[in-house]
């Protein structure tokens, strides 16, 4: 402790050796205090100083929030439906007129399924071709168009609950009507209003080419299969036996929740238990797909916009600390007067410059969470967000901060205090 | 120990060699260029605890030059400069920084108050980079004001007063903590002469309470008033007897 100069006890208690000397210390406290003034000195600067980092922010945040909201909102409105869907339909389906298709499905598809655990439906469809147009009245008249151009289907009676078809009026077919092979139609909504038919208690009658049906039932809406809404249906046995039809060309399948994937493994070997290998079992391309597809591309352009606008926000925070520490260059010298180092100083400008991010993470985050809030509550959504959000977005616009502030407190440090105080500011 | 010493009361009066606060021995400061230009050559000078000195010399004299070396802003290239007997070679930036801090009080020609804090607050930065002084900082920082006499503007803002307030704020702002040497670089330098006059009586108020001032000027004026007076000319020193 005692140097060679002072070996004897010093007179003056001021004089004398290093270990007097009391090294300067910025504390925390003071440097949190020093950058509040610093920040807080001029509001409405440090405001637009840091808007660039508060929109990335708010960008960055509204985007993964509003992703994360609409993907929870299209995922429960589609699931159900999607979810529940199995196709089963021959391999390498060819399509051609002398070429027929090769199809092992058989006509009781639909019975053989329903012993499956985890199907609620089956039906199959198929369109077939007719010849002559489709009329709903006897007679021919020369002035109105009655004669129609109708696409006509065959189907099996479980048909109508694997598509989840709702009857307006009527009834739809059953086994009766398909063993029988009966003369009997029901009518997509789009077909009844082209034949002029309403309803089906007066037992009206249509002909296909120059056979007669009586039609006996109305559908009001189809949730799959939209094409069966502007179709003439026949049952199976109808067409098996005079439409020359081979084997049904589709079966549609309604599983319960969940059973999808097992059904899928299983309904080929159930219908074919020969030739599995010749059925192709999926569920068709879902619009889910689709619509995430267009979210993903939607989603990486704001984020890509976020960024920029970050970047912009750094910019725009280290050209603002870079142009303080000019102005504040008689401060800097001051300081190093009043006993900083410049270590001090640096410290002092980055950690202003952090807090400016951190706050700018802030309000950027707050600005984008109630963006999220606004858009779910316009859309009656729930919002969702990510819980790492709220936290993780403040630290970034920190990072941002210090990272922008880095050549500021660099330069700031470097001031000659013996310039900055004779600059006179 | 001896660290908490550094800040007790006024230093007992000068009799000895041993209460030298400043002393330069042959100190030169060059500065790099080609060729190189020696700012300070051979410079030595010794003020005594309670001195009042000040140092002339026209523009380009050295003057600044020797008042960063004085400040510890600046190293000398060759000699010895002991402040309170304190060897200033080899120290650490941070011990630099520290004897700063501590005992050296810095009196500027423009003042350098922060515009937007209070002269309360201005003062008390001079005690942000001394350890263990935040909860009383306040406090001296309302004594320093008093003693210059500005005890009535605690929270006034600097825009709010006078050039000649101004300065004794800074003035109060150098002696909180009391240095073992008050510097002041042009003290007058922005002041009207009935302000100088001002502040030149408060610097004799606190020389005759046993303050050590080294006051670096070019007005006759300011060095009339110093007990005694240094000439700086083409980096040299020279005592001015009267």
């Amino acid at each position: 402790m005692i140097d060679l100069e002072t070996a004897q006890p010093a007179p003056e208690p001021r004089l004398g050796s290093r270990n007097d000397i009391v090294r300067s210390h910025f504390s925390v406290r003071d440097l949190l205090s020093e950058a509040t003034v610093a920040l807080t000195a001029r509001p409405a600067r440090t405001l637009l100083t840091a808007l660039g980092t508060i929109l990335g922010v708010a960008a960055l945040v509204a985007t993964l929030g509003l992703a994360k909201t609409a993907g929870n909102q299209v995922v429960s409105r589609f699931n159900e439906l999607e979810a529940t869907r199995v196709l089963v339909e021959p391999q390498d389906r060819q399509q051609g007129r002398n070429n027929r298709q090769v199809s092992v499905i058989p006509f009781d598809a639909g019975d053989r399924l329903r012993r499956l655990n985890g199907v609620a439906a089956a039906g199959t469809k198929s369109e077939v071709g007719v010849d002559g147009l489709v009329r709903s009245v006897p007679v021919v008249d020369p002035l109105g168009q009655n004669e129609f151009q109708i696409p006509v289907l065959s189907v099996s009676p479980g048909i109508f609950d694997a598509v989840r078809a709702t009857i307006e009026t009527g009834r739809v077919f059953d086994d009766g009507h398909n063993e029988r092979g009966d003369n009997v139609v029901v009518l997509g909504p789009g077909a009844a209003r082209r034949l002029n038919i309403t309803r089906v208690d007066n037992s009206p009658a249509i002909f296909i080419g120059d056979d007669s049906f009586a039609v006996i039932g109305i559908l009001r809406d189809v949730e799959r299969e939209p094409d069966m809404l502007n179709a003439i249906m026949v049952v199976d046995g109808y067409a098996r036996e005079r439409l020359s039809l081979f084997a049904p060309a589709e079966v549609h399948i309604e599983v319960e929740i969940g059973a999808a994937d097992l059904i899928g493994t299983q309904a080929a070997l159930a219908l074919a238990p020969d030739s599995p290998d010749q059925l192709k079992v999926g569920l068709p391309s879902s619009p889910r797909g689709v619509r995430s597809g267009v979210q993903g591309d939607l989603n990486s352009l704001f984020l890509i916009l976020g960024g920029v606008s970050l970047l912009v926000g750094a910019i725009g925070i280290a050209n603002v600390t870079l142009v303080s520490v000019l102005e504040r260059t008689g401060e800097i010298g001051l300081r190093r007067a009043l006993g900083a180092t410049r270590r001090h100083i640096a410290a002092q400008f980055l950690f202003e410059s952090g807090a400016l991010g951190a706050l700018a993470g802030l309000i950027g985050t707050s600005v984008g969470i109630l963006t999220v809030v606004a858009v779910s509550a316009t859309k009656s959504w729930t919002p969702v967000l990510d819980s790492w959000l709220p936290f993780g977005a403040p630290i970034l616009g920190a990072i941002i901060g210090l990272i922008a502030g880095t050549y500021p407190a660099w330069k700031a440090s470097a001031t000659e205090p013996i310039s900055a105080l004779r600059s006179g500011t | 120990m001896t660290a908490s010493i550094a800040d007790s009361g006024p230093p007992p009066p000068s009799n000895s060699t041993a209460d030298i606060v400043v002393e330069l021995d042959e100190v030169s400061r060059e500065f790099p260029g080609n060729p190189p230009v020696r700012a300070l050559d051979g410079a030595s000078l010794a003020i005594q605890r309670g001195d009042y000195v000040a140092i002339i010399g026209p523009s380009g004299s050295g003057k600044s030059t020797l008042l960063h070396l004085l400040g510890l802003l600046d190293e000398p290239t060759h000699g010895v400069y002991r402040l309170d007997g304190i060897d200033t070679r080899d120290l650490t930036e941070s011990d630099r920084a520290g004897l700063r801090s501590s005992r050296i009080g810095f009196v500027f020609q423009s003042f350098h108050l922060l515009g937007h804090r209070t002269t309360v607050e201005n003062v008390m930065l001079a005690e942000v980079y001394r350890p263990g002084t935040r909860s009383t900082r306040r406090k001296r920082a309302e004594d320093a004001l008093r003693q210059v006499g500005l005890g009535h503007r605690l929270d006034a803002y600097p825009t709010t007063l006078s050039g000649g307030e101004r300065q004794r704020v800074a003035v109060a702002r150098a002696l909180v903590g009391e240095p073992s040497l008050l510097l002041a670089d042009e003290p007058t330098g922005n002041l009207d002469s009935v302000t100088s006059a001002q502040i030149l009586d408060l610097f004799d108020d606190l020389h005759h309470s046993g303050l050590t001032l080294a006051v670096i000027t070019h007005d006759e004026d300011v060095s009339e008033r110093a007990e005694r007076k240094v000439r700086i000319n083409d980096g040299t020193l020279t005592e001015v007897f009267r």
